[in-house]
């Protein structure tokens, strides 16, 4: 069981550091790079707390080995806020109420920041598909499909100011 | 209420900014130099005698610290109930590890400490437990009869308590009755499932030998002294510290075998020894729940009055009796009854002890269950007379004149006693807000054209602030900042932002300024914690009793420094003013002024620093209305929850938004219960759900997307100064019954009989199948 | 829930990855998407002494038409098939069914050939490959051949795939465009494995009976169950409700299905005949209206 050294992006940053094969990418991001937003729930890729952004896209970070995140670029939970400002997801997700004891939250938000990305003006019957891949026991969803629907809305509203700026 | 500035807003959480950033501190978060991990090595019988283990393959194996055993821990007591103890059942205590039996799946047989929690795992597959099997008892009414094995011999049998409550002439009344229905109804095993699992770090230091543990949760004082009593050590030497926590729902935060095991390795060691949980370890050594069979007779006249109710059931303790001891089957006994008028009334439950993980609460302890049987009973009697389920609940309710109600029950040794309310006129404002005359006629085109749908209620009173007393401190530090030290501790439900926002009403700071404190056995020695929804009806008394005491002292203080009358005085961020003046003192320097050897008034002691002790001499008794609209899939048997109302009276809600994320939250883990969630084994008492990929927990698609609620706040409680209800376990407890009530509306058709939850489709589909058999 | 220890090997080319399976034989696991895979390392139901991580060899996700019949790599993400409006196009069933896995946050890592060759008897897409009569490119150091879905699929989480070698791709025959599809599933909860699930095809004459019809069931048998009977039936009918609802009740008769902790044989077998007539009708209707918007 040779350990391997691994390089890749983490948050914008490169990062590195060695694992054996078996690390799994959550325990890497958490023991080795210090990044414990990410938390783990299940360890068989059904809660989703532990989902991050992997090249673009959410993924499970149970079910990934840290040597197959070599020269990938991950984002974390740690990467959305910029400083003090909140990201609009946050933002929202705060107002909302969307949620409680928070454990599932890192998860959710990466999740559904890659969703929103995709899905700009989602229904809430795709917000709660998309949000069925994470499990919350604390808050019966109902207002993270809220927080999620103001956020896009609020994005929808950035890019077009952002457009006619663009126009001018 | 009226005049307040603070209490009653929707003030969003304090809490947030740090758990939406990934800055919370949860457990598994807290990583100290030197740390190791540890494993359990769990039984993979349900009941056996162990007959050897050897571990020395596993001590071999580099990387690997230590594996300890019974025999290691030496004479070590058995794990304490921490509510209502009694004599007869320490026989069926759990120590921290079994020594000569194990008794369910998944009790710990020996520890391993490894430099992590990878090579951890390698070694308990390295440990080798010979076991010489036993019988299991894995049915609960079986459990009962002279063939069962008997899982602790001094008991002399598996019926570790017989429970009884008994009000007027039941058995006189049933007999007299006009008509009598009868039937036997079970709530299926499941329990609270955090979505992070239960972890602990330990440390010891043994230069001042203190131990100091990351991960306590619910009860750390509690705890402390559970831990401290079984180390033999003085509690001023066990530091507990709650980290973030995860949810907990009742399950988390109680005393178990991990809760010794962890801080022991750690002093035996002399390094910091961490556990996380992990989910497959979760599912079978954390506290299961719920599991009852009733048998039901009720006595009813012909206009659907009830004369008289029995129930005798039977509920599974599980393994071992824990912490929680008969909380659940004595409150289920004690809430039958609920809102409806029950003057002949017998409930007999057994508590019966199985080869399956020991139980304990979960969010709405015996009152899910009891909801279920009552309501369920309700609905038998509404279709026996033929009359509407609402009519009868009309019928039977208890009224606002009879306030307070004694039901007759007791629960803790006290009696049960409704406080205050209105129970018929919430259950009108809810029918009228979901519509119900409109969704009878919507069923019945449905029904024209084939379609099942069926409307369930469910009515029921709650118990909140549970005891026995809670503390709270506050103090004005020299900076002129407010701190609050609370006895109560945080499972995620916005605890700090409550605290605050109470504390704020009194001191006239904004919420976000002031600082709250909890869970710190070090920087708070006394405290109860966080169960029964007492959070903010005993916590927060006490801090409203301790706020104002500052306030009061501030004031005279004040009055004092600026020769002026108090009574002028008036708070105002942060500053003490005289209106209209510029007279004015900061906290900062009335705290300066406070200091000892300062000029005060007479009789005053130094400091703005109080303590509050709020103790509970009665419970407060919220109430609550469910309404359920279903479809039903007969073909598939899938029934999807279209629409869910519910009406709840909170007597004075301090944060009207946290409430409804209680209620609604609350109402998600009910749905599980009603749908998708059970914990079953097979005979063997083999757990069968073991993971996430069979103990099915509600996504955001199982939810229904019309979600209503009715906050009321027309009973506030007249046991505490500001009328504060809990608000915890009213969205969960009434969800099986509403459901089940629904289902069964929908199925009328078919004649079916629901008697069981979860209502999967394969149950649904048996039980339509079991209709046609018998019509 | 930790994985036991392996040795990890990241091929960057076919022939490095079936050299590498030829080496170790049955010591050694291909990791695809790992969706099913991780989830048993971690819960120690395997312990492989190799890992062969496919995820870097080249050419093994691809999506394109080729010759008549949609090609598919091995190793494409299952989202990417649910993206494509290649697939969309030719192959409507398999665009239809791709919701129906697990969710998307799995389906972002997860792969059409892990899924095809983990054979989970209640997975969806054995079955779709099934109905659409899909065949299977196995690449090993020996050679390449090619199996049909039907020989495949050889028993319960087992099939043709011997130790040694690679699925490297997937081709499907693009139905005629006036085929009707539909795919309809139960389970416990969205994206949770199915109950039941059954994948339909069918195509009618110019006189408006049924010249072509294809059933598979999922979640009811160790392998997707084909009735040739029942599709027997239907050939030459008009498939109006009652043809569909005789059609599903032959299919019924035929299974002999699964039970466990979800749901007992009977109801997969009750499951199974409602979701097949819904299905028959469904597909039956759309493909009625493909002749009409034709004509
Ligand atoms: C929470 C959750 C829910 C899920 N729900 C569903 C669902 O509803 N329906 C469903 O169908 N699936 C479901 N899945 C499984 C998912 O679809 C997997 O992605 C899929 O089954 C396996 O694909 P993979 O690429 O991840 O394969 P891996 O997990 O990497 O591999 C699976 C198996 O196939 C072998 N293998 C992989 N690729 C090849 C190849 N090219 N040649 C030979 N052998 C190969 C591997 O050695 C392994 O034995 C779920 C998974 C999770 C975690």
């Amino acid at each position: 069981m040779t350990q391997r050294h691994i390089r890749l992006n983490v948050n914008g940053q490169p990062r590195e550091g060695d694992a054996s094969p078996r690390k799994l990418l959550v325990d890497f991001l958490r023991e080795d790079l210090g990044l414990t937003g990410t938390h783990a729930g299940c360890e068989h890729g059904v809660c989703g707390a532990c989902t991050v952004v992997f090249d673009g896209e959410a993924v499970r970070s149970c079910l990934l080995f840290a040597v197959q995140a070599e020269g990938a670029a991950i984002s974390t939970v740690e990467s959305l806020a910029d400083g003090e400002t909140l990201h609009v997801l946050q933002q929202s997700f705060h107002e909302c109420h969307a949620l409680q004891c928070g454990f599932c939250t890192p998860g959710i938000l990466m999740s559904m920041s890659v969703f929103l990305s995709e899905c700009p003006a989602p229904t809430e019957q795709q917000v709660r598909e998309a949000l069925s891949g994470t499990l919350c026991r604390c808050t019966g969803y109902q207002n993270i499909v809220r927080a999620v629907q103001l956020a896009a809305t609020r994005l929808a509203a950035t890019r077009l100011a952002a457009t006619r700026l663009a126009a001018k | 209420m009226k005049g307040h500035r603070f209490i009653g807003t929707n003030q969003p959480r304090l809490e947030d900014r740090r758990l939406l950033t990934g800055a919370g501190k949860f457990v598994g978060d807290v990583r100290l130099p030197g740390m190791v991990s540890a494993a359990l090595l769990r039984s993979q019988e349900a009941h056996a005698r162990i007959r050897a283990i050897d571990a020395s393959g596993a001590l071999a194996l580099p990387g690997v610290l230590a594996v300890f055993t019974a025999q290691d821990l030496g004479e070590v007591g058995g794990i304490p109930m921490r509510l209502a103890p009694r004599e007869a059942l320490q026989k069926c205590f759990q120590k921290p590890l079994a020594s000569d039996r194990v008794r369910y799946v998944g009790e710990p047989l020996a520890l391993v400490v490894a430099v992590d929690r990878y090579v951890a795992e390698d070694a308990l597959e390295l440990i080798d437990v010979s076991l010489e099997s036993l019988p299991p008892v894995a049915d609960v009414e079986l459990g009962r009869g002279r063939d069962a094995a008997v899982l602790h011999a001094s008991l002399g049998g598996n019926v570790a308590e017989h429970i009884v409550m008994r009000v007027g002439d039941p058995e006189g009344a049933l007999a007299r009755s006009a008509i009598r229905l009868s039937e036997r109804f079970r709530i299926q095993r499941h329990t609270g499932i955090p979505m992070e699992t239960r972890g602990l770090l330990a440390s010891y230091d043994r230069g001042t030998d203190i131990v100091t543990i990351w991960g306590a949760a619910k009860v750390p004082h509690f705890n402390r002294q559970i831990l401290a009593d079984l180390l033999g050590r003085a509690e001023s030497t066990v530091h507990m510290i709650e980290t973030d926590v995860g949810g907990g729902f009742g399950v988390r935060g109680e005393f178990y075998p991990e809760d010794f095991l962890v801080p022991w390795a750690a002093i035996a060691l002399g390094r910091p020894v961490q556990w996380i949980e992990d989910r497959r370890e979760h599912m079978s050594a954390a506290n299961h729940s719920r599991e009852q069979v009733h048998h039901v007779e009720v006595g009813v006249r012909h206009d659907g009055t009830i004369e008289a109710m029995v129930t005798r059931a039977a509920h599974d303790m599980g393994a071992y009796i824990r912490t929680n001891g008969f909380v659940v089957p004595e409150r289920a006994a004690a809430f039958v009854p609920g809102p409806y008028r029950m003057r002949n009334f017998l409930s007999e439950v057994d508590c019966v002890m199985t080869t399956k993980t020991p139980t304990g609460s979960y969010r709405g302890p015996g009152r899910f269950e009891a909801a279920f049987v009552r309501e369920r009973t309700i609905d038998l009697i509404a279709r026996e007379l033929r009359l509407d389920p609402a009519e009868v609940r009309r019928r039977n309710f208890v009224q606002p004149a009879e306030m307070p109600y004694n039901v007759g029950t007791k629960a803790f040794g006290h009696d049960v006693i409704y406080d205050s309310g209105d129970y018929p006129r919430l259950f009108e404002q809810a029918l009228e807000r979901v519509g119900y005359e409109a969704l009878r006629a919507e069923q019945a085109t449905a029904r024209a054209q084939g379609r099942f749908m069926g409307i369930g209620l469910a009515t029921f009173v709650e118990k909140t602030g549970v005891g026995p007393w809670e503390t709270a401190r506050v103090r004005i530090d020299g900076s002129g900042f407010v701190t609050v030290y609370s006895g109560v501790t945080s499972v995620g439900q916005g605890m700090e932002t409550v605290l605050a926002q109470i504390c704020a009403e009194q001191l006239g700071v904004a919420p976000e300024k002031i600082i709250v404190r909890h869970g710190d056995t070090a920087v708070i020695p006394l405290g109860a914690g966080a169960y029964g929804s007492r959070g903010t009806v005993t916590g927060g008394s006490a801090l409203w009793d301790a706020a104002g005491q500052v306030r009061d002292k501030l004031l005279q203080l004040a009055a004092h420094r600026l020769e002026v009358s108090a009574d002028e005085l008036e708070l105002r961020e942060g500053t003490v003013m005289l209106p209209g003046t510029d007279l004015s003192m900061t906290f900062r320097e009335l705290a300066r002024a406070a200091l000892p050897g300062q000029p005060m008034p007479p009789g005053m002691e130094p400091g703005l620093d109080i303590s509050a002790y709020y103790v509970v001499k009665e419970t407060t008794c919220p109430y609550g209305v469910h309404v359920a609209v279903v479809d039903v899939d007969a073909e598939l048997g899938v029934a999807r929850v279209r629409k869910y109302l519910m009406a709840y009276d909170i007597g004075v809600a301090v944060n009207p938004m946290l409430v409804e994320g209680q209620l609604v939250g609350g109402f998600a883990q009910g749905l599980g219960g009603a749908l998708l969630e059970e914990l079953v084994y097979s005979d063997e008492a083999q757990l069968l759900t073991g993971s996430f990929m069979d103990y099915l927990l509600p996504t955001s698609m199982e939810m229904p997307s019309q979600i209503d609620v009715v906050l009321t706040q027309d009973a506030p409680s007249p046991h505490n100064a500001l009328g504060l209800k809990g608000a915890g376990e009213g969205g969960t407890v009434a969800v099986g019954a509403a459901i089940a009530n629904a289902v069964a509306d929908a199925l009328a058709p078919l004649g079916i009989r629901v008697t069981a939850l979860p209502l999967s489709p394969n149950a649904i589909f048996e039980l339509i199948r079991a209709a046609r058999k018998a019509g | 829930m930790k994985p036991p220890a392996f040795e990890y090997r990241d091929p960057r080319t076919r022939e490095e990855a079936i050299a590498l399976l030829a080496e170790h034989g049955e010591a050694a696991k291909i990791l695809a998407g790992g969706q099913s895979l991780v989830p048993m390392l971690n819960l120690r139901l395997l312990r492989p002494e190799y890992l062969v991580d496919i995820n870097r060899v080249a050419g093994l996700s691809f999506i394109e038409v080729k010759g008549g019949e949609l090609a598919i790599g091995a190793c494409t993400r299952q989202r990417a098939i649910e993206r494509s409006e290649l697939v969309r196009r030719t192959c409507p069933l398999l665009h239809e069914a791709m919701p129906f896995i697990a969710h998307f946050q799995i389906r972002s890592r997860g792969t059409i050939g892990g899924s095809l060759s983990h054979a989970d008897p209640a997975a969806e897409l054995p079955t779709v490959v099934t109905a659409l009569g899909g065949r299977f490119v196995l690449r090993s150091v020996r050679g390449e051949r090619v199996v049909s879905a039907a020989d495949f699929y050889t028993g319960f989480l087992s099939t043709a795939l011997r130790p040694d070698e690679l699925l490297t791709e997937i081709r499907v025959p693009i139905p005629p465009v006036q085929t009707g599809c539909a795919f309809m599933e139960v389970s416990r909860r969205h994206g949770d494995f199915a109950l039941a699930a059954v994948a339909v095809l069918v195509r009618f004459d110019q006189d408006g009976r049924c010249a072509f019809v294809r059933l598979v069931v999922a979640g009811v048998h160790g392998v997707p169950f084909r009735s040739a009977d029942t599709e027997a039936s239907l050939i030459g009918t008009k498939l109006l409700p009652e043809d569909a609802e005789n059609a599903s009740r032959l299919m019924a008769a035929e299974l002999e299905p699964i039970s466990d902790l979800h749901a007992s044989a009977d109801y997969r077998r009750q499951a199974a005949r409602v979701l097949a007539r819904r299905a028959l009708e469904c597909a039956a209707l759309r493909a009625r209206s493909h002749a009409e918007a034709g004509t």
